[in-house]
């Protein structure tokens, strides 16, 4: 146990001192809908000046994992090398009835729920894969379900570092506190995806995270 | 409309495999049962259950649109140092005996509810 202790304290100290670059694993996780793709396309048009994938109106739009490699977020004067990984949104249930309402004809959704239950499978699949998680939920929305909890328990039992951001600020009824006490152990930060808006912050928020990368 | 409500001891799936206990919670909502199960599951056991719930979407050729979920967990008890031993002693013995998870089918349960008194479930017509 000390040796481990010295080894933590030496590599921390040389890791700050140095700013070694480090590869980190960030995946994206939340609901459908609560703008994932938008914060990742947010952060790579940042500092990549691309975007990662196509957003919608309509749920379950990301239906298969997607990242981009070499994002090299600059922040303090540290840099760090994150792969960003956007992931479906979780759900427990996926009616292909709901997607008639967004005008997508019987077919259509039919094959979007075949592929957003392949989605939610695969999203769960890739948690072990991940250095750190942003959890992103739609601040309009009420936090208390059984979906983010899920998540936030998975990420704990696997004792990833968890970020979770509020997005959507700048909708009306958009509430940070009301995300924030529901998940009192965990830095909330309030952002939106869309406008850029407050991501000095979630960027701080971000190196504060990969800081507890064991 | 005739609705089921089963109860399921901690005792019924406590000696359970994870495997086995997702197995048989997904058996009885799919029979369009609404479960409440005394404790709570692991979290990976609840990220199996969605992911058999996405399985059985995709058999079932969109008959099943799976799973409500909500575990109840009610406030934390001011409890002092002897009292919150014999508490702890009880939930290694009989499992976590206050908290309920309910878990029903999408066909039904349009939707849960919770506070930290009750839990609603609100049914399709």
């Amino acid at each position: 146990m000390p040796i481990l202790i010295i080894k933590d304290f030496f590599k921390r100290i040389f890791y700050n001192l140095f700013k070694v670059k480090k590869k980190i694993k960030l995946g994206l996780y939340g609901p459908p809908n609560s703008g994932k793709t938008t914060l990742a396309n947010r952060i790579c048009k940042d500092w990549t000046g691309e975007e990662l994938g196509k957003v919608s109106p309509i749920p379950h739009e990301t239906r298969e994992v997607q990242f981009k490699e070499e994002v090299k977020i600059k922040h303090d004067n540290k840099e760090i090398d994150f792969t960003i990984i956007d992931t479906p949104g979780i759900a427990t249930k996926i009616d292909y009835e709901d997607f008639l309402h967004y005008g997508l004809d019987v077919k259509e959704a039919k094959k979007r729920a075949k592929e957003a239950t392949r989605g939610v499978i695969e999203a769960i699949k890739w948690l072990d894969d991940m250095d750190v998680v942003i959890v992103v939920l739609d601040a309009t929305k009420n936090p208390y379900t059984q979906v983010n909890i899920t998540i936030v328990g998975n990420l704990v039992a696997r004792k990833i570092p968890v970020l979770i951001v509020a997005n959507k600020i700048d909708l009306k009824g958009a509430n940070v506190k009301r995300i924030e006490a529901a998940f009192p152990e965990y830095d909330v930060v309030g952002v939106s995806a869309k406008f850029g808006k407050n991501m000095e912050e979630f960027y701080e928020s971000l190196f504060n995270l990969v800081k507890k990368v064991k | 409309m005739r609705l089921a409500l089963q109860f399921i001891p901690y005792a019924e799936i406590a000696y359970l495999t994870s495997y086995q206990r997702v197995k048989k919670l997904i058996e009885a909502v799919s029979a369009n049962k609404i479960l409440l199960i005394q404790g709570k599951l692991h979290p990976d056991e609840e990220t199996d259950l969605i992911k058999e719930a996405m399985k059985k979407i995709n058999k079932s050729g969109a008959k099943f649109k799976g799973i409500e979920i909500a575990t109840f967990v009610p406030k934390a008890k001011n409890l002092n140092f002897f009292q919150s031993f014999k508490e702890k002693i009880a939930v290694a013995l009989l499992g976590e005996r206050d908290i309920f998870t309910v878990v029903g089918p999408a066909t039904i349960v349009k939707e849960i509810k919770k506070d930290p008194t009750k839990l609603e479930l609100l049914l399709r017509k």
